[in-house]
């Protein structure tokens, strides 16, 4: 009923479910019960592929939140995936028991390596998958609120908050490639064995991480839609648009702020964690700044501050360097990231989906006025 | 080498005989008799004493003789037991006298060698070189003595300390003097404790060592004095340590001076931040090994002025680029200063993906000049030219920077219209054209600073993105208001880095940094000096 409510007035949204949800009926379907030798049998590998789409697409859609629709642009929404990524690392390392190189109980196979007596205090709990789920989500939101709470109360904004958001990620990058730090080194977490008890390679689990990750998708849509449909959506609008305005009519900026990244954290932080099982590993590589700068281009190509353009931007680049980056085109692939970076944001400021729409209200007069009152408005200051 | 150093001795120990000086009052000839009259017996632990009482017999030509020994050249009369040598000329001399023998006996034979007997001639050659006539051999066999402490030497140590005239070289023997005394335990007691003394002086790491290696029975008084000239020595090597580290701190800091100080330029002016900064800083390298390669096939006997052309020529192509990216991209991206940094950084992977593909992504060699390498030493400091020099260029920049600003047409545009474009605009300034100088200017100078960082790090594809977070950093730190941020950003960002790496390693020390910096921004958002006016909220 919530659902309806949110979707009334949003054809694109209703559109994107549909797609999403059937994505996560038929897509399984189509590797577990057509046989192989049928055209329209997924192999594993397509499979795998398509469940990582879907983890960028949330990844995309969460920083397409902040960005999108409260200006803040933040090139460190990768440390948040991937510590995501890394909680989930850390439950699957403990499932693998015994089954381990080493055949430790307790202890994962890198740290009997490193000649580790017993398992550091923050792996306690990780063997249990509700704990393991709750910090997928309380870690990276933790990180959000803290850092978000110190950078908004002090107004750092634009330029300065994207520098510090990349410091970010660059530092938790440089601790997760140490050894001592107890996460596996610039190895990281892999050879995963169990996800609740079903063994990780098996078909129907991996079809299954597909399902969620694309059921996932869809309630991360509905957040987010859930979050700007509301009243404090348009407060978010308007910090973007004109903040020092916003702040003069009253409202307290930095807390609705705090409160957006943070939800935009977790969102990424599941993305992260669903991530996780289905490319088999996660490694300190994942912080690199530059992942996270691609996170934005994701956003930028598919229409930032329109949902579901963020998601499809996702998909379309990362299809595109699925494509480029296997082949003889393979040394020109950065050429082509680079020139869309480029591209983009002179010709394609809206993105995708925003130009369509541009399209669509120019097509269609009747609603020509109505769409015209919501331009956004140019700041005065 | 050894063959050079031979012949220096042989020459040496000629002249010493040529002339008739007596080299040594010490000199024993009845060891040499001795020494040869074992070593033509050939067999080799009779050879090993005989080489050791040749060195102590402190005959002028002893040097020449154990050389001729290690190259084959020391022969026997194994019917007469007399022994002779062939001196580096073929001629053949008399063991005893050093006299040339007109008719050499027929059958002479070789002495037989043995590792035992070479590392034997070896020792006795350092000892022997003591007398060189080269003090630079002389300091070298001396520090050879210090390392293997050999008592052997011992008496021509104390013969060379006699002899010695020039200061430098004296304390050297002294100290291998020292060191040997030190280690002997038969040696009496005044002359270890002296010994002590004289390495207590010297405060180096090889007089530690040598002081670390007493038997834990030698007398107390003696293992008191050791023990407290052991803890002044590493007092003494801490206060140096702590000045290296400095002076690390100190030359890193113009590093990131250098790499940041095109940044905050445009930064002010534009409101850009160009994420390819680090491609210019790359170019600006790359220019440099296209110069030296060019150099090093053309004209190789000028390429300790390599440096010279690719200066400029850094600048030029880097600014040149760099105007090339504000008049085709950032000018379409004024006001939105988020998009212009995702532009940027588009450009830079374009960039570096073209020098990758050009160049090959593995590290280029550049060369450094002649007057650049080495180092020189101040007490317990070692300073490398290059990183000197470094300093200087950063210094020069920065002054040639801050004079452009204050005294030049374009410096008085570009404050104008970093305080307020549309009134610098109603003024006739051409703020277009200011912008695209502003930027390339910037570049420009990441050039230079691609010059100056091929001399000290690797030239790959990748060199500007190790240092394009630093120096974001910097200006974050620093602000944009004036060059002074940058100045101050760059040398405590450099100098926490280095004071921080000793206690809690590379990657730690710059994790704390990177945590304190974020910590910094609450206090001061816009850092240390902020641009003031009215137009810095919009």
């Amino acid at each position: 009923m919530i659902t309806r409510a949110l979707l009334t007035d949003d054809r694109t949204g209703k559109w994107f479910l549909a797609i999403v949800l059937g994505l996560a009926v038929v897509v399984p379907l189509l590797h577990l019960v057509v046989p192989p030798s049928s055209p329209f049998h997924i192999s594993t590998a397509t499979l795998a592929l398509l469940g990582k789409y879907l983890c960028f697409a949330l990844l995309a859609l969460s920083l397409d939140l902040v960005w999108g629709y409260c200006g803040i642009l933040s090139l460190g929404h990768g440390a948040f995936f991937a510590l995501g990524g890394y909680a989930m690392g850390m439950y699957l390392m403990r499932q693998i028991g015994t089954r381990g190189v080493y055949a430790h109980p307790v202890l994962p196979d890198f740290m009997v390596f490193l000649n580790w007596k017993e398992l550091p205090w923050y792996w306690y709990g990780f063997e249990n998958a509700w704990f393991a789920f709750l910090m997928v989500m309380a870690v990276p939101g933790l990180l959000a609120f803290v850092f978000g709470w110190f950078a908004f109360r002090s107004r750092v904004t634009g330029v300065y908050l994207s520098i510090i958001t990349q410091a970010l990620t660059y530092a938790l990058m440089l601790a997760f490639f140490r050894n001592d730090m107890g996460f596996g080194g610039n190895n990281g977490l892999t050879d995963f064995k169990d996800i609740l008890g079903f063994p990780v390679q098996a078909n129907a689990t991996r079809a299954a991480l597909f399902a969620a990750s694309a059921v996932a998708l869809a309630l991360g849509y509905l957040v987010a839609r859930a979050i700007v449909a509301s009243r404090l959506g348009k407060v978010l609008v308007s910090i973007r648009d004109a903040e020092s305005r916003t702040r003069f009519l009253g409202y307290r900026v930095e807390h609705y702020k705090t409160f957006v990244f943070t939800v935009s954290a977790i969102m990424a932080g599941i993305a992260g964690a669903l991530y996780v099982p289905q490319v088999g590993i996660i490694n300190p590589s994942e912080f690199t700044p530059a992942n996270s700068i691609e996170v934005v281009i994701w956003v930028a190509v598919g229409g930032r501050g329109t949902l579901a353009g963020a998601a499809l931007g996702a998909v379309l680049v990362n299809f595109a360097k699925t494509t480029f980056t296997t082949g003889f085109l393979a040394p020109y692939w950065l050429f082509m990231l680079g020139a869309l970076f480029v591209l983009v944001t002179i010709w394609l400021p809206k993105g995708i989906l925003g130009t369509l729409y541009d399209f669509w209200a120019r097509r269609r007069p009747a609603e020509k006025s109505a769409a015209k009152s919501e331009t956004v408005p140019q700041p005065a200051e | 080498m050894g063959r050079l150093i031979r012949l220096l001795l042989l020459m040496g120990s000629l002249l010493a005989a040529g002339t008739g000086v007596p080299q040594q009052a010490a000199a024993a000839p009845e060891d040499l008799a001795a020494g040869l009259a074992l070593i033509a017996k050939d067999s080799f632990n009779d050879t090993i004493t005989g080489i050791d009482a040749i060195a102590r017999s402190g005959a002028p030509h002893s040097a020449a003789l154990v050389g001729a020994l290690q190259d084959r050249r020391l022969l026997i009369d194994t019917a007469n037991q007399k022994v002779f040598y062939r001196d580096a000329t073929g001629t053949v001399r008399d063991a005893q006298s050093n006299d040339v023998v007109a008719t050499p006996p027929a059958n002479l034979t070789a002495v037989r060698l043995n590792n035992r007997v070479r590392s034997a001639a070896s020792a006795a050659l350092g000892a022997l070189s003591l007398m060189n006539p080269d003090p630079a051999r002389r300091i070298q066999s001396a520090q050879a003595v210090m390392k293997s402490r050999d008592p052997a030497a011992l008496p021509v140590l104390e013969a060379a300390i006699a002899a010695e005239k020039l200061p430098n070289v004296r304390k050297e023997l002294q100290l291998a003097w020292a060191a040997v005394t030190f280690s002997k335990s038969d040696a009496p007691l005044d002359k270890r404790q002296e010994a002590v003394t004289l390495l207590r002086d010297a405060g180096t790491r090889d007089a530690v060592s040598v002081l670390r290696s007493l038997p834990a029975d030698a007398a107390a008084p003696l293992r008191e004095a050791t023990t407290s000239a052991i803890t002044s020595i590493e007092q003494r090597l801490a206060l140096w340590g702590y000045a290296q580290n400095i002076w690390y701190g100190i030359s890193l800091g113009p590093v990131l001076l250098i790499a940041a100080i095109g940044l905050p330029i445009p930064f002010g002016v534009i409101g850009v931040i160009n994420m390819a900064h680090g491609e210019m800083v790359m170019l600006g390298a790359y220019t440099t090994f296209v110069v030296q390669e060019f150099f090093r096939t053309s004209a190789p006997g000028l390429f300790d002025y390599s440096l010279a052309v690719a200066i400029p020529l850094a600048f030029l192509v880097a600014g040149g680029i760099g105007v090339g990216i504000e008049r085709g991209v950032i000018r379409h991206l004024y006001g939105r200063p988020l998009e212009t940094l995702l532009a940027t950084w588009g450009i830079s992977l374009i960039l570096q993906q073209a020098v990758r593909t050009t160049f090959g992504p593995t590290n280029r060699e550049v060369g450094t000049p002649q007057f650049m390498s080495g180092a020189m030493e101040i007490g317990g400091l070692v300073i490398t030219w290059n990183r000197l020099y470094i300093v200087i260029f950063a210094g020069l920049i920065f002054v040639g920077l801050l004079l452009a600003l204050r005294y030049t047409p374009l410096g008085l545009h570009m404050r104008a219209v970093t305080q307020n474009r549309r009134m610098a605009s109603s003024m006739g300034i051409r703020t277009g054209r200011v912008d695209a100088l502003t930027f390339g200017l910037g570049s420009g100078i990441a050039g230079l600073a691609g010059v100056a960082l091929s001399q000290i790090d690797n030239v790959s594809p990748n060199l500007g993105q190790s240092y394009i977070i630093d120096s974001f950093l910097v200006v974050v730190f620093g602000g944009v208001g004036n060059l002074w941020g940058t100045l101050v950003g760059a040398l405590s960002i450099g100098m926490a880095n280095k004071l921080l790496e000793p206690y809690a390693g590379a990657v730690l020390g710059k994790i704390i940094l990177l945590v304190a910096i974020i910590f910094f921004i609450q206090k001061r958002p816009r850092g240390l000096f902020a641009l003031k006016g009215r137009a810095v909220e919009a």
